[in-house]
């Protein structure tokens, strides 16, 4: 937790007028429905996220976290709502598009480029540079920083890392250059409690360099740590809204809103 | 099957881990200490090139015989290779089974003898020099026509069906169809003599052994196509692009890169390397009719599967086996020598089922 000047930019670039206000939606969604095929996933979320904080979406599998995630990035397309990003409409753009306006996503599945190095999926991540040397290099070292093993296997294929090395490769690309929201779906499943602390720093590291971040999570203690403000969702819809610290002290708020099984991961 | 499947990476026998770029200083240090599981270059199938041509000594006899067979083995290689690429890269890239490839080839063939005979006058200068001048122009306006029918290929035929193979199968072979006759319309329906220019014909003596000129020159244009593509996927972006697309679509979308638009460029290079194949096998003919592209479809479907389906290094291998195989065996035992090509086939299936490099999929 020791780097200055490489960690103030992470959530800087063009698209952030809306977060110099400080807590204003970058993002917001307003009556979202999605439809996947012939199933009716999303009905109705109404989300916002605040620049420069992080939001916690919580909620039992099943309840459309991930599909919210999906649809602002458009790989699923709202079928009705509006889905606005720094004040401007991105519900019917195409995923590039929407990537470029400063998204950047981790999947549930990491995503990892298995046959490619390291350095290689770095590269990808980082749209701005042609070559690895052209990537910058103050950030690289404080991903490496976050992330020894990105520097220890730089020049490994991406397949043969640990399942918790790849997770932080995951993240590495999302935060290889600057964008302005970074969505990312459950960073600490599977995950060894050694690597989640790992993870639970480098967040803090972000969230300090004023990154603003939407974070999908099933385990609670972990997102506790590190959640801001706080979506529950339940059937496809936003159930409950507000500060993370509220809904960790309301013990009766948790059971009610995430059932007992949430407890239990205490 | 006999291999550790990690041993095996899909885009060349170049591997994946190491090619592209280098390394930032500090980092490369780093890693010699740690110990994860390191792919190696996987040289058996590239061994099997020249193992097939050590075999074949003792059985031509003949030094000069086997250097002239080989030669001529290694040119028709080369030129199945210069076809079967563009169909290998859209096979990799996009998963699009195109059974109309041959079209491109056709065309090219049939541009470069449209485009030859008005420059009689360089073709049948006896300078060499004069004579390549003409065949690179050909070459050049060959692959503009290719690329161009490719492209309307693509938006036509191609793009309602991607991800549905059987329905690829059907509508590329109906673009085949069509495009054999849009040839007979333009060009007749009968055979059409495409001579060598005046200086490419004849050998050049090495010794006792006789090397044809024009498959000397088909050698290097091989080699240079190889290295192109092999530089392209290997060593740049667009390359790392094309690799990455090839295993995750969606996510190198999620990154902000165009996938569709990047489809339409290997499809087009794709059927531009197929003019110019076509080109490369109408003079090694020498002549050409409308049904040689579905002729020569045959061949590469063979050379890919070989390959591994969407490998370039797989490809390449390939090609080279069938060429000498289809020489060897034509100078040996001619009855069989339809049936060699088959028989390479079923032998490199036997052993790797996958095909020499397979191409992973998700």
């Amino acid at each position: 937790m020791t780097t200055g000047a490489a960690m103030r930019d992470v959530g800087t670039t063009g698209a952030t007028s809306a977060a110099a206000a400080g807590g204003s939606a970058l993002l917001r969604l307003a009556g979202v429905h999605t439809h996947i095929g012939a199933y009716h996933i999303l009905h109705g979320v109404d989300l916002d996220v605040p620049a420069g904080r992080t939001t916690l979406l919580l909620g039992r599998n099943g309840a459309g976290k991930t599909t919210t995630l999906r649809t602002v990035m458009g790989l699923w397309k709202p079928s009705a709502g509006t889905v606005e990003f720094d004040g401007r409409s991105i519900g019917g753009l195409d995923t590039p598009e929407i990537a470029q306006r400063g998204i950047a996503y981790v999947p549930e599945n990491m995503g990892i480029f298995a046959d490619l190095s390291v350095q290689e999926n770095m590269l990808l991540a980082a749209r701005g540079a042609r070559t690895v040397e052209a990537i910058d290099g103050e950030r690289l070292r404080w991903i490496f920083e976050l992330f020894p093993a990105m520097k220890r296997f730089w020049n490994h294929p991406a397949g043969l890392l640990s399942g918790g090395q790849k997770q932080m490769l995951a993240v590495a690309r999302a935060i290889v250059e600057p964008r302005a929201l970074i969505l990312i779906d459950e960073p600490s499943k599977g995950l060894a409690p050694s690597i989640i602390q790992n993870m639970l720093s480098a967040f803090r590291q972000l969230k300090a360099a004023g990154a603003t971040i939407l974070l999908v999570e099933q385990n609670f203690n972990f997102a506790r740590q590190l959640g801001d403000t706080v979506a529950v969702m339940d059937d496809g819809r936003v159930v409950h809204r507000g500060a993370m610290a509220e809904l960790a002290e309301d013990e009766a708020l948790q059971q009610r809103l995430l059932g007992l099984s949430m407890g239990a991961h205490q | 099957m006999s291999a550790d499947p990690r041993n095996r990476t899909g885009a060349a026998p170049a591997p994946a881990g190491a090619a592209g770029v280098a390394t930032p200083a500090g980092a490369a240090g780093a890693a010699a200490g740690d110990a994860l599981p390191q792919t190696r270059r996987d040289l058996v199938p590239l061994l099997l090139v020249p193992l097939l041509a050590l075999v074949a000594l003792p059985l031509v006899g003949s030094g000069s015989t086997w250097v002239t067979l080989t030669v001529a083995g290694l040119a028709m290689g080369m030129i199945v290779f210069i076809i079967a690429s563009g169909l290998t890269l859209v096979f990799g890239l996009m998963d699009v089974l195109n059974f109309g490839h041959g079209v491109f080839i056709a065309m090219g063939a049939f541009v470069a003898m449209a485009v030859l005979g008005p420059m009689a006058g360089l073709t049948t200068s006896p300078s060499m020099l004069a004579n390549l001048a003409a065949v690179f122009v050909a070459m050049l306006v060959a692959m503009l026509v290719a690329g161009a029918i490719g492209w309307v290929f693509e938006r036509l035929i191609v793009r309602p069906v991607y991800g549905q193979h059987l329905k690829q199968i059907l509508i590329t072979m109906g673009g085949m169809i069509i495009g054999e006759e849009m040839i007979k319309v333009i060009w007749g329906p009968d055979q059409i003599p495409l001579p060598l220019p005046q200086g490419l014909r004849g050998s050049w003596l090495l010794g006792d052994a006789a090397v044809e000129k024009y498959r000397a020159i088909a050698v290097v244009v091989g080699l240079v196509v190889f290295g192109a593509m092999l530089w392209v996927l290997g060593r740049t972006k667009i390359g790392l692009l094309i690799r990455a697309g090839v295993q995750d679509r969606e996510m190198v979308e999620s990154l902000g890169y165009r996938v569709r638009r990047m489809f339409v460029g290997v499809f087009v290079t794709g059927s531009a390397l197929a003019g110019l194949g076509g080109v490369m096998w109408g003079l090694y003919q020498q002549n050409l009719t409308p049904q040689m592209g579905a002729q020569v479809n045959i061949l590469i479907f063979i050379v890919i599967i070989i390959g591994g389906l969407g490998s370039t290094g797989g490809c390449f291998v390939g090609a080279l086996l069938v060429g000498l195989m289809a020489n060897y065996i034509g100078f040996l035992a001619p009855k069989v020598a339809l049936f060699s090509n088959i028989l390479l086939m079923v032998l490199v299936l036997l052993w790797r089922p996958q095909g020499l490099y397979p191409v992973a999929r998700r």
